[in-house]
């Protein structure tokens, strides 16, 4: 798979201009991957693009995997920050979320990688089933006390044929509520702002100056080569995306063949994901940049639509961004659908 | 005239009518191949989709048998209680029916009560039983059946099956030797019975009647008895899969007119046509002007297409005599038009070939009948209600009458207990139960009307395992005890979805209501409170939630481009959705009352 990898970054060279400003190995668990494996694939990123010259080097890992001995190697590759996928620190909701690892792994591994590793993001997961606010505030409190700088917090989804659906389907776990979640996150909220934290888009809260820069870019619409499996890439006008069958990837990589498919955004397109995106971070939506890259068609279709959110308290203009509100922000995806240009 | 045959078909639905018919043009060699298409009776798209028979047709056979030259006029009549007075006339106008009973399923209510019509009308009945190739086929027993309903013998149930063409020269034979020849008297003034008319774009109103006495010719002045016009015969010819234009159409046949009239509410099924200068004194029986049973508003989705939905209507009703309309307007959906159907299907129907023909989608609000109101000021005078919106206040109202029914139903024994009940449930009353065969009840009950709009069809089927049929005849209004239902979508009373519903059932029905718009009112931003009243009182209420949840999932790299996509899929929805307020109301809401038990 490795080798794959690297042949797919060398056929597709000539697809990145520029810098490159971030590299992520994130998706599946690239965790399992050895030192050895992963300078590989950094050598072979390196000498064929061009790199920044403090580029951000993410690594997303699961606690089971991050071992006294594994830290120590990552630390000795480029890598200079990593993503935990903790999820949360009490067993109960480790066991109904099907995770391989326990509490005490969760805890251990933050406080061996913070000996190595300075940038360390952690993921948390909010509105699970029992789940109590209580709870939910010490997991928060365990976060803010172990002072890492970054935190990405999600609301449990019920994903179809999982487990948790099926268990919740017989009435074995009750489902899982909106309040709930709404609650959670109001309290996370609230929490993270009073430890200085800035919520700086929907699921992800940074103390000053620690966001991540990766995926900072996505939420811009700036260009990213995504390789391997599943891997997504976006040009600024077209998204592709691989084949997420492995040993098909790997055959037709071998055969010097790219196994994606593509899909060309128009400029509507854009415009909607711009809106989507946007409304999520705390940039907010420029018109001005709407003006520039879509044109006053779309920048008065906007003005127009806002209107009745701006009235009803959900949206806010500040300077030349239009933002979501505290009121706002979990519906801002509503509020996104309906500031999207559609031909029906 | 001796050498005519005038019949026509009677079956339940799925019976196999059409496909039989089809046969019987083959074999008389009606049909080139070319122009054979599966179900050639069934003109509409529509009808050949559903399989059933919305409007009559006629076609004329001509058939040699023993050396002698006949014409066979076969008369199609639609397959459902709608249309029962559009029956009645086509076996008006003839003297033999063939009883087609699919020999796996046996007879259905359906069909005995055409039988009775046109036992009445004295007409021959040639039994057929029909898919004796079926391998569920059980012809011993069917076969019993017809012999006890029509105390026939054995040997008279002809044996059929329309998809191999078994049996269809006996039934040609049957028809020559059983049915008899039309009788009238020739040199007698012009009498002929209207038993359809079809909508042609380019030549207008096509009238196909049946004459007893007198023959028509073409460009004779005419009258027409019930509506007191006249016209001029422009065109008159029998009715070949194309129409054969003629110079007269004598005693005993069937034919067509044409003369210019254009709109279908001038030629009314069962009418009499005679000559001008010299009428008959002989006006055929049985007219009637059919009255709509069934009203709902019919509101374009997009306010903006309300003349384009008025267009569309008119030009419906030009070939739907039966579909009557007024506008009329409401609070939550604007203008649109208060609409009258001859009953569940007729609406279906009407609702559809908007969609279909004029590409107009459509809002149907709550299907109710016509009530009539009394108030403390005129006692005597109805007031009719044909809207709930129109009942007056209750404090005004004396007493508010509803139509009823004779509703019968055939099932089998096993099923007599819970097609009880659920007649119970929807108030009705056991007037008569009759075992037909050993295991083959007959119930007949009274019943609202309303009741039959309310979901019954499709109780029963479940009830009954599918072995139910079941016709109803209107019997007059009875006064009952009525209340308006209405729904409150966050706190505004939503006028388009009230009811009128007994008192009695008011409270477990606004329930129901409450329970069901939650279900297929989407989330939106904001709570939507839903409740049912009646007058000032909250009866029920249910809550629903905002829609929040997708935000709090991940939205990286490969995230963007399907969550657009989801959120576009969302906002096309709500372009389907009626604003009401600012809740966005979609359309089966405004049907919720009728999918209550769902």
């Amino acid at each position: 798979m490795v080798d794959a990898i690297c042949k797919e970054i060398v056929l597709r060279k000539c697809e990145i201009d520029g810098e490159i400003a971030t590299i992520y190995f994130g998706g599946g668990t690239p965790s399992l991957l050895t030192n050895v494996e992963v300078d590989k694939i950094l050598s072979t990123v390196y000498s064929t693009f061009q790199i920044s010259e403090n580029p951000e080097i993410t690594l997303e890992a699961n606690p089971d995997d991050l071992t006294k001995a594994k830290i120590l190697e990552f630390s000795n590759s480029a890598i200079n920050r990593l993503s935990i996928g903790v999820q949360s620190f009490f067993e109960h909701d480790l066991k109904l979320m099907n995770r391989a690892h326990n509490q005490t792994e969760a805890l251990e591994c933050i406080v061996l990688a913070k000996k190595h590793f300075e940038n360390i993001s952690i993921d948390l997961i909010y509105g699970i089933p029992e789940m109590s606010s209580e709870q939910w505030i010490a997991n928060i409190e365990k976060a803010l006390s172990l002072n890492i700088p970054h935190l990405s917090c999600y609301a449990l989804t019920v994903e179809p044929k999982t487990a948790l659906e099926q268990f919740i389907k017989k009435g074995i776990v009750p489902p899982v509520e909106d309040d709930v979640a709404q609650e959670h996150h109001a309290i996370l909220i609230e929490m993270t702002e009073a430890a200085g934290y800035d919520n700086y888009e929907f699921s992800n809260f940074c103390k000053p100056g620690w966001e991540s820069k990766n995926n900072t870019a996505y939420w811009q619409g700036k260009p990213y080569l995504g390789v391997g499996p599943s891997g997504h890439s976006y040009d600024g006008n077209q998204r592709s995306w691989n084949i997420s069958n492995n040993p098909i990837y790997i055959k037709k990589i071998n055969d010097g063949e790219l196994p994606l498919e593509r899909e060309v955004l128009s400029t509507r397109d854009k415009y909607n994901e711009y809106v989507m995106t946007r409304l999520r971070t705390t940039n907010g939506i420029s018109l001005k940049e709407i003006n520039e890259n879509f044109g006053l068609i779309f920048s008065e279709y906007l003005s127009k639509q806002m209107i009745q959110h701006i009235d009803s308290g959900l949206l806010c203009v500040k300077m030349d961004a239009i933002i979501v509100t505290k009121k706002g922000k979990f519906l801002s995806d509503g509020i996104a659908a309906d500031l999207f240009m559609i031909n029906i | 005239m001796k050498n005519i045959r005038n019949f026509c078909i009677i079956a339940h639905i799925d019976h196999g009518k059409s496909t039989l018919a089809d046969r019987l043009l083959d074999v008389t060699g009606s049909v080139t191949a070319r122009e054979q298409q599966a179900q050639l009776l069934d003109s509409m798209d529509l009808e050949r989709e559903r399989g059933i028979t919305i409007k009559s047709h006629a076609i004329q056979m001509d058939y040699t048998y023993e050396g002698e030259q006949y014409i066979l006029n076969l008369i199609d009549t639609p397959g459902h209680v709608d249309f029962s007075y559009e029956v009645s006339r086509s076996i008006a106008a003839c003297e033999g029916a063939l009883l087609i009973v699919d020999a796996a399923q046996s007879i259905q209510a359906q069909t005995i009560s055409n039988l009775y019509l046109a036992l009445e009308n004295d007409l021959e009945i040639i039994p057929v039983l029909n898919k004796v190739d079926l391998p569920s086929a059980n012809p011993e027993e069917v076969t019993d059946d017809i012999v006890d309903l029509l105390g026939c013998n054995p040997e008279d149930v002809i044996h059929a099956s329309g998809k191999t063409g078994f049996g269809v020269e006996n039934i040609l034979k049957a028809i020559i030797e059983r049915v008899p020849a039309p009788k009238g008297d020739p040199d007698a003034p012009l009498q002929a019975l209207i038993f359809d008319s079809v909508y042609n774009t380019f030549r207008g109103i096509e009238t196909y009647f049946r004459v007893f006495n007198g023959e028509i010719k073409k460009g004779q002045k005419i009258k027409f008895v019930a509506t007191d016009k006249e016209y001029n015969a422009d065109e008159v010819g029998t009715l070949k899969l194309t129409q054969i234009a003629k110079q007269s159409v004598k005693t005993g046949d069937v034919g067509y007119l044409i003369t210019g009239i254009k709109t279908a509410k001038e030629v009314k099924v069962g009418d009499t046509i005679t000559d001008f200068a010299n009428p008959t004194t002989n006006i055929v029986e049985g007219f009637e002007d059919v009255k709509p049973m069934v009203f709902a508003g019919i509101y374009p989705v997009d306010t903006e297409d309300y003349e384009e939905l008025r267009n569309s209507m008119e030009k419906l009703q030009l070939n739907d005599a039966s579909l009557v309309f007024a506008p009329e307007s409401s609070a939550a959906l604007g203008f649109g038009f208060r609409c009258g159907f001859l009953g569940m299907l007729h609406m279906e129907i009407i609702q559809e070939r908007l969609e279909r023909e004029f590409d107009m989608t459509v809002i149907t609000t709550v299907p109710n009948v016509s009530y009539n109101a009394f108030t403390n000021k005129n006692p005597d005078i109805p007031f009719i209600v044909n809207n709930p919106s129109d009942l007056p206040d209750p404090s005004t109202v004396n007493r508010v009458e509803e139509p009823y029914i004779k509703a019968t139903i055939i099932t089998k024994s096993d099923f007599v207990g819970n097609v009880m009940s659920l007649c119970i449930e929807k108030r009705g009353m056991i007037i008569n139960q009759t075992y037909l065969t050993p295991v083959r009840v007959e119930l007949t009950f009274e019943m609202p009307l309303a009741e039959i709009v309310f979901d019954f069809y499709d109780r029963l089927k479940t009830v009954s395992k599918g072995y139910a049929s079941f016709d109803y005849h209107p019997i007059g209004m009875k006064v009952s005890k009525l209340v308006r239902l209405d729904v409150l979508l966050n706190a505004q009373p939503v006028d388009a979805l009230s009811a009128l519903i007994h008192a009695d059932n008011a409270h477990n029905i606004g329930k129901k209501m409450c329970e069901k718009l939650k279900e297929l009112i989407p989330r939106q931003q904001f709570d939507i409170p839903i409740q049912a009243a009646i007058g000032a009182k909250i009866i029920a209420r249910e809550t629903v939630k905002a829609l929040r949840k997708d935000v709090t999932a991940k939205c990286y790299g490969g995230d963007i481009s399907r969550k657009r996509k989801l959120l576009e899929k969302q906002k096309k929805g709500k372009k389907r959705m009626r604003q009401v307020g600012n809740v966005e109301i979609p359309q089966q809401a405004f049907m919720a009352v009728l999918k209550l038990n769902d």
